[in-house]
């Protein structure tokens, strides 16, 4: 493999994490989260800052897990108390305060980020084989919450959440899973981004990012896995494949957004569920 | 004399995200819709002025366009955007909201430069008056006087006229109001007509201040106007403008307490958080409890 095709293929891999662990939030639970970039960060920095202090890379990864878990954790708490547009703007106070803090702490480099992480010594490829190991096997864990009977409980709280609680789904209990779960597996996707790259940046995690995730989510069918997979994919190869759109990246990304909202709020995996029935129908 | 200054300045920018803040509230009690795009109109109302000032000399005439053009552009984003998705779950609309904000920024940057535009004769910013000990510019008490002018007439509008009454009673109730004669297609007309028209007024009022207009200067102002409705207790005007000026204060001092752990646009999310974990149903709400 060249150079080039390793580090698309390692930027995929963390983005189909970011996207699918963002997807268990708010397309399994309906706890709409926009500041998912804040728990990819929080691992990073985590990582970064154990990996630069010569802790080994198992460990250093193991504590992004934590720390954005444990910050997943927290804003689960919120999602108890508040619902619906409160808890996004929420989330998007917390990717705001994430970047906020971060720069300003001199410890974590400030503006200048962390720069001196050392190679995690599994070389371009092996990092990105890594990647995507674990990016197969999140998307493995996601298939499976999702026929689980954990998955229902998450979609019966996504679906109606007093509903659920007369029935007897512990709705608390299944709403800080969810932010947990998701949010360790994003932390998991900083530690490897941090390893990748060898240099990390408050600006690498700023709300635009979290967006972009929610893009994914959204363009690929809120709570559709294999959609979910095939939106992060196709919205990371666009910028490589089209020199002249990573020039209107955003643009495009904007785009895109208000279309599929406009004319398919179920995007992709709606789109598919369309034509199978229609074919079946035919 | 320095806390009276920072208090000033609190106040000087509490007005202008008041401007911004009372059409998304309004937005958001008729429609319970989170237009994040109303930053758009906002940035747009700078770059209108900014460009009409400059292509005819006029000042006033740069801020009169923004205002009209908004009105067009707020209508505009009504009828194609938000009216075919009123059926959906709020989430569907919202998120189109936050793609056309991204969409119209990074579009700004395309059409006029990542750099920003400048006023080519713009004397206020550096008019000082000398005030009750205060030293002010002419911009700042622009800002001052137009927030104030602009709510007060806009209460008269909702309490005294015909048409302000069928709003007020669209948002408590619509199928009622409707039932009761009130077109409510028309109250919605007017709502983004007359919110995108303020906020295009505080974006060219801000634009004059800095003597600057850049394609993100919306950005950072949408999410702290979406913290100040939150607080304000969503759709509820007078509680919007009174976590406008709040916040405007916290900003103000808190970038001199805790502005070195902390820049100051992460401080009203850590205000709107504290608000929010204290009271999930905003200040306004304390009367009720």
């Amino acid at each position: 493999m060249s150079a080039y095709v390793t580090s698309v293929l390692a930027v995929i891999g963390i983005n189909v994490m970011l996207a699918i662990s963002l997807n268990m939030i708010t397309g399994f639970c309906g706890q709409f989260s926009l500041g998912h970039a804040a728990f990819y960060g929080a691992g990073a920095y985590g990582a970064a800052f154990f990996a630069a202090a010569g802790s080994s890379v198992p460990l250093s990864l193991l504590v992004g897990i934590v720390v954005a878990s444990l910050l997943g954790l927290i804003v689960g708490f919120a999602s108890l108390r508040l619902r619906h547009d409160f808890l996004a703007v929420t989330t998007i106070g917390v990717s705001f305060l994430f970047v906020g803090f971060v720069r300003k702490q001199s410890w974590l480099g400030a503006e200048m980020g962390i720069s001196k992480i050392p190679p995690s010594g599994l070389g371009p490829e092996g990092n990105t084989l890594l990647i995507v190991a674990c990016a197969v096997v999140a998307i493995a864990l996601s298939l499976y919450i999702s026929r689980s009977w954990m998955g229902f409980g998450f979609r019966a709280v996504g679906d109606d959440e007093d509903t659920a609680r007369t029935v007897g789904i512990p709705v608390a209990r299944y709403k800080l899973v969810a932010f947990t779960l998701g949010t360790g597996i994003a932390g998991l996707a900083g530690g490897l981004y941090a390893y990748f790259t060898q240099f990390i940046v408050p600006d690498s995690f700023g709300f635009i990012v979290s967006v972009a995730l929610m893009a994914m989510v959204v363009i690929g069918g809120t709570g559709s896995t294999l959609g979910v997979v095939a939106a992060a994919i196709i919205l990371t190869l666009l910028p490589e494949m089209f020199r002249f759109v990573n020039e209107y990246r955003l643009l495009i990304f904007g785009g895109l957004l208000v279309l599929v909202m406009r004319f398919a709020p179920d995007g992709l995996a709606g789109l598919g569920r369309a034509i199978v029935t229609k074919v079946r129908g035919s | 004399m320095y806390y009276v200054d920072l208090a000033f300045n609190g106040l000087v920018f509490g007005c202008t995200y008041a401007l911004m803040a009372v059409g998304l509230t309004l937005v958001y009690g008729l429609l319970r819709i989170l237009h994040i795009a109303h930053a758009a109109l906002y940035a747009f109302g700078a770059y209108i002025a900014v460009i009409v000032a400059n292509g005819t000399g006029s000042i006033v005439l740069g801020v009169v366009t923004a205002m009209v053009a908004a009105v067009l552009l707020g209508t505009a984003i009504y009828r194609l955007l938000y009216q075919p998705l009123l059926d959906y779950p709020p989430y569907v609309p919202m998120i189109a909201s936050i793609g056309l904000l991204v969409f119209m920024e990074d579009g700004f940057r395309i059409a006029f430069g990542e750099q920003g535009l400048t006023f080519a004769r713009n004397p206020y910013p550096t008019e000082l008056h000398e005030f009750l000990g205060l030293t002010v510019n002419t911009v700042q008490i622009a800002i001052i006087v137009a927030a104030t002018v602009c709510l007060i007439l806009l209460a008269a509008f909702i309490t005294r006229t015909r048409i302000g009454i069928g709003w007020r009673a669209t948002v408590s109730d619509p199928r009622i109001a409707e039932s009761f004669g009130v077109d409510a297609i028309k109250v919605r007309y007017l709502n983004f007509a007359i919110g995108s028209a303020l906020a295009a007024l505080g974006g060219a009022l801000v634009g004059l201040l800095n003597n600057f207009v850049e394609p993100t200067m919306g950005f950072v102002v949408s999410y702290k106007a979406l913290a100040i409705i939150v607080l304000g207790g969503l759709g509820n005007l007078q509680g919007t403008l009174i976590a406008s000026l709040a916040l405007g204060l916290v900003e103000s001092y808190g970038t001199i307490f805790v502005g070195h752990f902390l820049d100051r646009d992460a401080i009203a999310f850590l205000f709107l958080i504290a608000v929010l974990i204290a009271r999930p149903q905003g200040l306004a709400g304390m009367k009720v409890a």
